[in-house]
């Protein structure tokens, strides 16, 4: 049995250290009860993102409704010039170009934020770095040798790769601002948020309403289950 | 007094069809133990569930179109567009790892008070085949969504078949009805999945029951209640299914209910395990995804499959992990059916069993390194070390005498006010006012750290007791 037991730790802790390789994502503050914010990612996704990616799950209106803002306000200050209403989120380019230009077809949006999840999206976007050696002169931390171009480069400015030891003396490498960008640090990082708070939104664009529903559903249940136990008990009771 | 229109048309139905017969045999007249505990509502749960996922499961399949091209998109529009679409989908999702939850409980009661033994090898061996009817129906729901896990998934497993000598490639490509996983395979998945397995399902179920209330259920005695009957001919320890057994299984369905209801509006997703995150990219056939591991419920076959280095030999690791289930009454060798009375050999054997299937199942969900593969081994060894070796161990086993009648044992609930008296203290009497409801124990006991320290220890002797 003693032994066992050792076996089973040895295992979990094998475990753990391998879980730890890998870097380390930042954490995405991200709010989707905040509509201002989800507004915001809105616009930013049309201007930086819709060039080459569509969201084709989610329609501008469904936008309008959810995030609160009058359609009119929408077509005029989010929507790109000429959409309808009741169009679904697609980008312009074509797959033809876009193979001819980064190789490959920009994925759509409409999931990325459930396949890869709040916090590596907005570290992924914050981890672009200036590499000569990379086709495009940028390279990612958090996924190398990307296909895509830095979009946010001119908010964020330029930043550098460079090796720094650690504690313990590994090795681990720091991006740093070099060139300053459009943005201070703290309006990039918001602005950042409010992009994934926006990709998340559009993940599931019902989660909110799910979370509101439930509070009732399991209340009834509750309801259900003291009822249903008063009756076991009333039935049960010359039970022996 | 004229009889009224309504006790007419009963009386005609009755006088051409047995529902009063059927409801009597089954319900009303069935006799049951009258000490099942918890162990014993997983069974009417997993109908429930079954209920859940063919209901669910019809109007999914009004918007959801079986064709490669359209499948991904067309979940994504049930999600979002169709009018409580995603309540629908969560429930089915859920459900299907609820099924599989429930289902491992309920096999596991069986392991328990020796429920497969004689008389009920049959039901044992209708539960088994449901249970591979159930992994069937799993395994081909799971590739309709049509994301790159359901798609590499499907791809793995089928091409499992492609080791078996002679047949193998041409066996697999007639399973796919093309070279790779494609829109032939996703239509008949979908045939199989929507129609051909829930209508073994359904039957297997049917049978199951009729078996059951032939013989009549287990208890966790083990003893044939049928053995001591009334003057009329009843079972003297046995209590109506209904309503005794109908109004406690409703409380286990309320319960149930609330955890469910928990995953779908709070995390349908459950981490990652019931919906994989790269399950929602759509299928690429020409991108391998780094690591491609089942669903949960799967992923102790797959452990054992990937510990065994050849390919072929793993397979019938695999299958021989499930067919080796299916001998278990005849593996058992032990005169006796409860773990109650069993001898502490089985006991051990019984945990390492369980420690086996969990570690196996996580196992299953991680990258097999070379650490991870020589405990997958081990474990694997302990899988089927468990099955295989029991005709030894049970043999010689020393048994505790078992009573001729069903022994009771409080419930938690009638052990509950003697165990807060034996834990807390009254607290010293503050003053006489206040409002009556503040006079409850909650607020006029503190807690007896010696109280507490002898519950404690009496736990863990009795749990080490129970072990021998």
């Amino acid at each position: 049995m003693k032994n066992l037991i050792a076996l089973l730790l040895l295992l979990f802790l094998s475990f753990g250290v391998a879980a730890s390789e890998g870097i380390e994502l930042q954490k995405a503050n991200i709010d989707l009860s905040n509509n201002a914010s989800l507004q915001r990612g809105a616009k930013h996704f049309v201007t930086y993102c819709l060039g080459c990616h569509s969201i084709k799950h989610i329609r501008y209106l469904r936008i309008a409704l959810d995030t609160d803002v009058d359609q009119k306000k929408m077509l005029k200050d989010i929507a790109p010039e000429g959409a309808s209403i009741y169009d679904q989120l697609h980008s312009a380019m074509n797959k033809h170009d876009s193979e001819k230009w980064f190789g490959t077809q920009p994925p759509d949006l409409s999931l990325i934020a459930r396949s890869r999840g709040a916090d590596w999206l907005y570290s992924y976007l914050k981890s672009y770095y200036i590499d000569p050696k990379s086709p495009r002169g940028v390279n990612n931390l958090i996924f190398m040798d990307t296909a895509m171009p830095n979009p946010l480069w001119q908010l964020q400015g330029e930043q550098y790769a460079e090796p720094r030891k650690n504690f313990w003396g590994d090795e681990n490498i720091n991006l740093v601002l070099k060139q300053p960008g459009t943005l201070s640090e703290g309006e990039f990082d918001i602005f950042v948020s409010d992009l994934v708070n926006f990709l998340v939104y559009v993940g599931e664009p019902v989660q909110l309403e799910r979370q509101r529903i439930g509070k009732y559903v399991i209340f009834y249940i509750l309801m259900f289950l003291v009822v249903a136990y008063l009756l076991k008990k009333e039935y049960w009771k010359n039970i022996h | 007094m004229k009889p009224s229109r309504i006790t007419e048309c009963n009386e005609w139905i009755l006088a051409r069809f047995p529902l009063t017969k059927l409801w009597n045999e089954h319900m009303a007249h069935y006799y049951a133990p009258k000490n099942f505990n918890f162990w014993y509502f997983f069974g009417s749960l997993a109908l429930l569930v079954l209920v859940n996922q063919i209901l669910t499961g019809i109007f999914l399949t009004m918007n959801y179109k079986p064709d490669a091209k359209l499948a991904f998109d067309s979940v994504e529009y049930i999600m979002r567009d169709v009018n409580w679409g995603w309540l629908i989908r969560y429930m089915h999702s859920t459900g299907s790892s609820a099924f599989f939850i429930v289902v491992y409980l309920h096999m596991f009661r069986g392991l328990l008070y020796g429920s497969f033994k004689h008389p009920r090898e049959l039901i044992w061996i209708f539960g088994m085949l449901l249970f591979v009817a159930l992994m069937a129906e799993a395994f081909m729901g799971y590739l309709l969504p049509w994301g790159q896990m359901s798609y590499w998934g499907a791809q793995v497993i089928i091409s499992l078949f492609s080791a078996i000598p002679v047949i193998g490639d041409d066996l697999s490509l007639w399973l796919r009805g093309d070279y790779v996983v494609s829109d032939a395979t996703l239509n008949r998945f979908f045939a199989f999945h929507v129609i051909a397995v829930p209508l073994a399902l359904v039957m297997l179920v049917f049978l199951h029951i009729v078996a059951l209330h032939e013989v009549g259920s287990n208890n966790p005695d083990g003893i044939e209640i049928k053995d001591s009957k009334d003057p009329w001919g009843h079972p003297v320890d046995g209590i109506p299914f209904h309503p005794y057994y109908t109004v406690k299984d409703l409380v286990g369905v309320g319960v149930f209910m609330l955890f469910f209801a928990t995953v779908i509006f709070y995390m349908p997703e459950m981490g990652g395990y019931f919906l994989e995150p790269a399950n929602f990219i759509p299928a690429d056939p020409m991108k391998t995804p780094e690591h491609i591991a089942p669903v949960w419920y799967f992923t102790p076959f797959y452990a054992i499959l990937r510990a065994i280095p050849d390919k072929f030999a793993g397979v019938i690791g695999m299958g021989g992990a499930i067919v080796v289930l299916f001998l278990l009454p005849w593996l058992d060798r032990s005169p006796v059916k409860s773990i109650r009375y069993r001898g502490g050999i089985y006991k051990k054997a019984l945990i390492l069993f369980v420690i086996s299937f969990l570690a196996l199942g996580y196992l299953g969900t991680q990258p097999a390194t070379p650490t991870a593969t020589i405990f997958a081994r081990i474990f694997s060894a302990i899988y089927f070390g468990f099955f295989l070796l029991m005709p030894l161990y049970t043999r010689w086993e020393k048994t505790k005498p078992v009573p001729k009648r069903l022994t009771s044992i409080h419930s938690l609930d009638e052990q509950l006010p003697a165990l807060i008296e034996e834990i807390t203290v009254l607290k010293p009497v503050s003053s006489e006012i206040g409002h009556s409801a503040f006079k409850s124990s909650f607020f006029t006991r503190s807690p007896n750290p010696e109280g507490i320290k002898n519950v404690i220890i009496r736990f863990v002797k009795n749990a080490k007791e129970s072990l021998d």
